[in-house]
This record gives structure tokens, sequence and C-alpha cells, in this order.
């Protein structure tokens, strides 16, 4: 079983800088935007992102990390799950625009867990989603509003993703 | 069936033989019409005789009747129960043991002996009808408040001085109440860890020591129950060395087991006086080789499951132990080679009879004697379950451990009680 | 982990990971919405045979806020105080369906008959068992300490190093022992000080120093002072001659505290006897941590529940 790598590290880079630009021009610069990354890699593209909106237009975007563990719903079906923290930017998100970013999406239970981990945060104006990755095959009515690549999939493959900050090295998306 | 043939036995002193049975006692020649046990390879042993059982009838027919208890008693190859008086009513009167023997004479599984509480209902307060219970048909010897401590030192004075009358023992639960108000368990480091209230070994020895002082000054003679520490071993030790008629006995339990079973909660290791260290065993069964310990005594307490199937503290104090009681001595100290066949007969049979005062036992097998006997399969082992108890109550400590020796026979003043290690029916062994 | 029946059980990651997953329990306190749904759907039981107002209170809060049903059961006035057997009430709640059973019983080791005994599926936290343990406690008062110690630094540390005084009725005291051995797994040093009559026999074979002299204790500079309840209800009176001697040689009044160094913190697991084991103005003074406890008390219990009654088959 090798992996056959599907995005280098120049094409995530280069996704990552598409979704920043597409961000930016579907909130017509409303400047209050706060990007979520989900637990673990999706904290890191959160964090990538936003870096690149403030380049672009400063001071546009805050960035923070939404652990969704406690809203999972196979709790009782896995064993036992550790919770990363879960840090929300000063300002809070009542009334601004969130955007969710994880590094893939498959069922969409996790993003559906996060939405109700938000609801518990606070009310913003508008919820978007990016994800570096979607491979189909959606359990639950959820899209992504910003998508890396799109990589369809059959249920029996798996997708790697490896990021610098994570996992060392270069950044890669692979699939087996 | 009256007439047996035994042949092949291994008696206590390790020759072979054949046995001979007929009317009741051992004759020399084979009887006619007899019926032939085959005991190649079986150890013999005199029927057993345990000075130390509840018997709970009358008032807790629940947990055990003399009828499941006798029965219970010779599935463990014992012929002879001395019968606690914790009764209710407590046995302190002539009329209560007499209804006591005459219950056991008439299932006649075993030859239940009654013993006479020493307090009127076992209250430590005034002396019990000492004199009637001697003269009457149960014809007591043996007197215990069993449950609990005769612990005024006046009132245990007393009771040695007035049992000499009647020629009878005093048989003494060595417990300093004050120290053991709400004791759970041996008092040490495991108790300190389990937050369950201690029994101090000081409790137990202190009131050994003061007994047998007690019973050098007036001259009497004093029987230990249970006897549970290694400091008491030493206590009668040295009064023996000072020749103070002290006898002492202890319960297969105190031989095999330790307060580590405890750490679980599991309230079948609840017993008192409770299961002590490892230091404790060793020096109970070295007592027990060299002497200074007489006899083994079960202290068969059954207790219905749901008194033990609580939280401990909650539970009562106790465990059945008829059936397994020559298991637990062979594995303890014949396999340790501690004791041999010979000191098996004479600390579970001879010894408690002489003690008790029972007739009959003195000199077992011997032509002419009552043919009390018991064949074991010393070789056999197996998992100790609950259809190897045969009395009402299943609390024992044993069940789910591998034990060796199996009962084959068992013979009461030549009734077969026992037969194939199958409990001979009621209505045959009342015939006799 | 199926039970919490002691702090015994626990190996020192297992203790940091329910301190950290007490912090993550601890900042969703902070939101508006202070509920998870982590529990939905689940049936926690309160079995309380003993009376207790806080614990109960405590428990209650915990679950609720993971989204649990519960439901609370004291001992008085129920069937148990007619006679029904710890048995019938434990296959009485398996029967309704519960997940999991907070049970504080007089009798030391009763959570643990209930966990082994088969009349009954659900997680078992101990509560508070006679004299022998009270594993939330010990956990909320290590946490309370590693948190007031090292602040926003705390998850993934223990209290390696941190020096504890433990003063009271070490005797009966469930508080201490559960303590005693989770202060040693996360690598405090414990000292304990008591009249020896409040001392277990054999407490030199536990991984503490021991004192009869609370000045000494002080004089040592101790982290933490932790002071314990004087509970009449469980002793005759020869333990110690009578009140006033005990506050006197082992009560935490005024003079002591000004002794105490000043970064040393004051605990008391509560109820307070205040001017007998504490006084009032140790009880209130910053140092204590006394309400601190009870928040805290919240955030661990929800995290024991969570690690308890998530979790299924692999």
């Amino acid at each position: 079983m090798t992996a056959r790598p599907v995005l280098q590290q120049a094409d995530i880079t280069r996704a990552l800088t598409r979704i920043a630009h597409e961000i930016l021009e579907s909130s017509r610069g409303s400047g209050d935007l706060v990007l979520l990354g989900i637990p673990t890699r999706g904290v890191v593209l959160a964090e990538r992102i936003t870096r690149t909106l403030n380049e672009i237009e400063p001071g546009s975007a805050a960035w923070g990390a939404l652990d969704v563990t406690m809203y999972r719903d196979d709790l009782s079906r896995n064993p036992t799950r550790t919770p990363s923290p879960t840090s929300i930017p000063a300002g809070g998100i009542d009334g601004r625009t969130v955007v969710l970013v994880d590094d893939v999406l498959y069922s969409g239970r996790t993003i559906r867990a996060a939405l109700d981990a938000i609801n518990d945060i606070g009310r913003p104006r508008v919820v978007r989603l990016a994800a570096l990755v979607d491979r189909g095959h959606r359990e639950l009515p959820i899209r992504a509003d910003f998508v890396g690549k799109n990589l369809p999939s059959s249920k029996d493959e798996r997708i790697f993703v490896r990021l610098a900050e994570v996992d060392g090295g270069e950044d890669e998306v692979a699939i087996a | 069936m009256t007439a047996f043939q035994i042949t092949g036995a291994v008696l206590p002193d390790g020759t072979s033989t054949d046995l001979f049975v007929q009317d009741g006692v051992f004759v020399d020649v084979a009887p006619t019409g007899a019926t032939r046990i085959d005991a190649a390879g079986l150890q013999a042993l005199p029927g057993l005789v345990d000075l130390h059982t509840h018997l709970r009838e009358p008032g807790f027919e629940q947990s055990e009747t003399v009828l499941t208890g006798t029965r219970a008693a010779a599935a463990g190859g014992f012929t002879a129960v001395f019968a606690m008086a914790n009764t209710m009513p407590v046995s302190d009167t002539a009329g209560v043991v007499e209804q006591v023997k005459a219950l056991g004479d008439l299932h006649n599984y075993a030859t239940v002996r009654p013993i006479g509480a020493v307090t009127v209902g076992l209250e430590g307060q005034r002396l019990s009808e000492i004199g009637a219970m001697a003269q009457s048909r149960a014809q007591v010897r043996v007197f215990s408040d069993d449950g609990k401590c005769v612990s005024d030192a006046l009132l245990m004075r007393r009771a040695l001085e007035y049992v000499k009358t009647f020629g009878g023992v005093i048989a003494q639960h060595s417990q300093e109440p004050r120290l053991t108000e709400g004791a759970q368990m041996n008092e040490g480091v495991l108790s300190g860890e389990l937050g369950l209230a201690g029994w101090p070994a000081v409790a137990e020895e202190a009131i050994i020591a003061r007994d047998v002082l007690l019973a050098q000054h007036v001259g009497a003679r004093l029987h230990v129950c249970h006897v549970s520490t290694a400091g008491s071993v030493d206590v009668i030790r040295w009064a023996k060395a000072r020749g103070i008629d002290v006898t002492a006995e202890v319960t297969p339990h105190h031989l095999l087991l330790t307060e580590q079973l405890v750490a679980g909660y599991d309230a079948r290791f609840k017993v008192n006086p409770p299961l002590r260290r490892d230091e404790d065993v060793h020096a109970l069964r070295a007592g027990l080789a060299d002497g200074t310990i007489d006899i083994v005594a079960t202290d068969h307490a059954p207790h219905p499951a749901e008194s033990k199937e609580c939280a401990w503290d909650e539970a009562s104090f106790g465990m059945v132990g008829l059936e397994s009681a020559l298991n637990v001595v062979i594995a303890s100290v014949v396999e340790s080679g501690q004791l041999d066949y010979a000191d098996v007969a004479r600390v579970l049979s001879t010894a408690p009879a002489r003690i008790g005062l029972l007739d009959g036992y003195a000199e077992p097998f011997a032509v002419g004697a009552p043919a009390h006997l018991t064949l074991v399969d010393t070789a056999a082992r197996s998992i100790f379950g609950t259809e190897h108890l045969h009395g009402k109550s299943t609390n024992s400590p044993y069940l789910g451990r591998e034990l060796p020796g199996r009962v084959v026979t068992t013979v009461h003043g030549g009734t077969a009680t026992v037969l194939d290690g199958v409990l001979v029916d009621a209505a045959e062994v009342a015939r006799g | 982990m199926k039970h919490l029946l002691s702090t015994r059980d626990l190996s020192r990651d297992q203790a940091i990971a329910i301190l950290d997953l007490a912090e993550d329990m601890a900042a969703a306190q902070t939101r508006e919405v202070k509920k998870l749904p982590a529990l939905r759907g689940k049936t926690v039981v309160n079995l309380f045979f003993e009376d207790s107002t806080r614990t109960k209170i405590s428990f209650e809060a915990a679950a609720k806020r993971l989204s649990a049903d519960v439901i609370s059961f004291a001992a008085k006035g129920s069937s148990v105080s007619k006679g029904e057997s710890l048995k019938d009430t434990a296959q009485t709640l398996a029967a309704i369906g519960a997940d999991g059973v907070v049970i504080r019983h007089g009798s030391s080791g009763a959570p643990r008959t209930l966990a082994t005994s088969g009349w009954i599926d659900a997680g078992i936290v101990n509560a508070g068992d006679g004299t022998h343990e009270h594993p939330t406690q010990g956990l909320l008062d290590a946490y309370t300490m590693r948190k007031r110690i090292h602040g926003d630094a705390s998850r993934g540390r223990a209290l390696d190093g941190v020096r504890v005084a433990i003063v009271g009725d070490i005797l009966h005291s469930r508080v201490a022992r559960s303590n005693v051995w989770l202060l040693e797994t996360l690598g405090a040093e414990v000292t304990l000080v008591a009249p020896g009559t409040l001392l277990p026999v054999g407490i030199d074979t536990w991984p503490v120093t021991t004192l009869f002299d609370l000045d000494e204790a002080i004089a040592a500079r101790p982290d933490v002072l932790m002071m314990l309840r004087i509970q009449s209800e469980r002793m005759n009176a020869a333990f110690f001659p009578n009140a006033r001697e005990y506050s006197r040689q082992w009560g935490l009044d005024d003079e002591r505290l000004a002794r105490l160094p000043e970064g040393s913190l004051v605990m008391h697991p509560g109820p307070m006897n205040r001017g007998l084991e504490i006084s009032s103005a140790a009880a209130d003074s910053a140092r204590s941590t006394v309400i601190e406890q009870v928040a805290n008390g919240v955030s661990i219990r929800m995290a024991v529940l969570f690690m308890l009654l998530t979790g299924g088959t692999e």
C-alpha cells in the first residue's frame, strides 16, 4: 500500500492563497472575519489562511481553534476521546463572519458537530466552510464554500495530509 | 447395613490392613454377609470430631439445622460435632441442650454433643445452670459463650472454678470487647488503607494471657477457641511450659488464608476472629505441629446469602467449614510436611474427643471400640464448588479454589453416612 | 476506564488526563451556554446513602452540564431506610437503565462491591465510601493546587515537588487517603499532622512524613496547608480530650495563618467548623481556595463522568 501524492507543497500553498482571495471576495471587505480551525490540522490551515488574508488586507481576519469532541455523534461508539483546547479570538463570534477550516471534508459529521459547538458559543452573522480537500461521500447535507482540491475517492481509500507545523518535513496530500 | 468388610485401608500409622465392622463396633473377623468396601489406596482415619460447630438450631433454621449440619459434617468425614450455644433460645438450660442432642440422635449422621452457655443468654452477667446441663441427658461437658467473650475477669474466674465441680471445661472466645468495638478485619497496614475498623491482635492475646493465669490460679482447665495470632501461640506455649492445664484449637481457614483476601471487600472472607497476616498463618502451623495447639476445629458458621451479598460492614461474620476442613488441613500442614496422617488423626479426632470428654475415640480401630471411621482419597484434587457443600448455606471462602482430598466413606457407629463419596439417604441413616 | 473507585488505581498519565480534561470542562463553564451535549441521552443516578449537600449538588450540576438526565436518590425516607438491600437497589436501577451510578455509602468498599457484583452494568463513581476514599475530592484538590501554582501553563503538568501538609483526623478521613495516594502519584511531598490517636496503625508504611506538631509543619514552609474537618459524628470522645484542646494544638488560627508563607495555599474540603479547625480569617483569606474548590469540583466531576460514560467498545 503506497500512497500516491496528489498535492505537493507548492500546490497546497497556491490553493490556500486562492482560498484566501475567495474568502475576501465573498465577504466584500466586511473586515469581521474569524477563521476557526478544527483540530488538529484545520487549526494550522486557519492560521496560514489568516496570515495571507492580513497580508492582502491588513486587519481583516483573526483565527482560533474550535474543538468539536463534545459535540460528536459517535461518543459512545468509539474509545474515549481527548479534546483539544478551543480558543476564540478576542471579540468573539457574535455578528461576525465565521469561516470553519478543516483539512479534509468527508461525511460532514465533523462540520455538523462544529455548527452545534458554534451555536453554544455565540451567534455569528454567517458561517462558511473552507476545506483543503473535498473527497465526497457526504452523509449529511453539508457543502464547502471554499475548496482547495476536489478529490473523488472510493470509501476504501485513505487520504493522508501532512503539514509542516504538525508532521514536519514538506506539506503533502496523498491518497492510498 | 451394619456389617462391613473394608479391605486394603492405610491406617494413620501408614500400615495397610483390613477392617471389619459389625453391630456398630470393630470386630476382628469378617462378618458374614458383610458389605465389601475396597479401600485400596485410601487413607483410613478415625471418625473426625469437631469441637466447634454452629448448628444454628433452634432459632436460626434458615441458615442450618441439626439435620443439614450433621449431613455436612458426615460429608467432611466427621462422626461427632460439638454444637455451640448461640442458638435462639440460647443453650443455657437443660431443656434446650436435651432438644439439640435428641435431634442429633434422631438423624444419626453424627453424634451431637451440645455445648452449654457459660452465662445466661450469653449476656456475660450471671452464670447459667451449668450443673443442670451437665446432669441432663445431654451430659454437657464443654461450656462456651462463643460468639462473645466472657470478658469480665471475675465472672471468668467463677466460671473456671464452678465448672470443675462437674468435670467440665470452659472454651473461651478470646476477644476484649472494648478494643474491638465495630471491628471488621485484622488491624494493620491493610485495614488502615481499606478504611475498615481494625481488630487488633492484642485484643485476643490479652484475654488469653489473663485466662491462662486465672486457670493456673484456681487450678482449672481452660480451652482456647480459634487461636488466630502468632502472639497467642506464644502465650499458650509459655503457659504449657509452666504446666498450666490449657488446650487450644485452630480453624482450617486460619491455617491457609490471610487478610489479603479482604482487599476486594468480598464478605465471604469476613470472619471472627479475622483472617490475619502471613506470619500468623506460619506461627499457627508451627504451633499445631509442635503441639502448642492441640486440635483443629472448624467453627462452621452458616449464614444466608443476603447476609454476605452486601457491603462489608453490613455482612455477618463466619464461614462454613465442615465439608472442607480435611481438604484444607491437607493443603496447609500435611502437604508442607509439618503433619503426617497420624498427627491428623490426633488433631482432628482423638484429641478433640479427649478435650470434650467424648467416649469411644480413645482407641481408634480397636476391636470392640465403636465403629467411627472415614476413608479419604488423599491424592484426589478438585475445584471446590457448591456441589461439595451439603449444609443449607454456601458461605465458603474456598469456592473456586483447588483443594486436595476427597472423603469416600464415612461410618458413624457402624452406620454408613457416606458411601462412594455420596451422602447416604436420611431415612436409611436414621434407621441405623 | 469503566469505574472510578479510588485514586490509588490511577496512574500518573490517567490522573493528568483527568485534570487536563477538567480544564476543558472549566473553559466551557465560562461561556454563555454552559451545557455540552456529550452525555445527551445518558442517565446518571446519584445514589446517596449518607447525607451530603455539596457533593450531591456538585455531581448533579456536572451531569446536567453534560446534558445527562439525573436522578437523585437519598437514603432517608427511601426504601433503603425500610431495609432494602444494596443488591435490590442496584438491580432496580439497572432495570431503569442507569448508565452511571454515583454512590456515597457509609461502608468502606460498598462502591467496589457494587462494581464487581454483577448486579448492575453501569459505570460506578465513588463519591465517598466510609473511611476509605473520596476520589473526586482528591482530584479536585489536586486540580486546585495545580491551577493556583501553574496557572495557565497547567495543562500536562503534575505536582512534582509541591509540599503539601494535611492536618486533622487522618484515621477516619477518606479525603486524606484519596489525597495521599494521588499526590504521591503526581510527585508531591506529603506531610500528615495529627495527634497519635488520629493516625492509623501502619502509617509508617505510607509514602508520607508524619508530625504531631502543627507549628513544626508550618515552620517547614509547605506550599499547601489542607485542614480536615473534625467529624464529631464519627468519633467518641476518647480521641482527644475536648474541642478546645484540639483547636489549640491543631487548629489553623490567625496566629498560625500569619506564620504561613505568603504564597502558601489554605485548603479545606468542607464543610468547615469555623473556629475549630480553621479560623474565619483563614477561611476567608485570599490564600484560601475553599470557594474555588467547589467550582473545580464541578469541572472535575464533569471530566470523570465524560470519561466513564463515553467510550464504547472498540
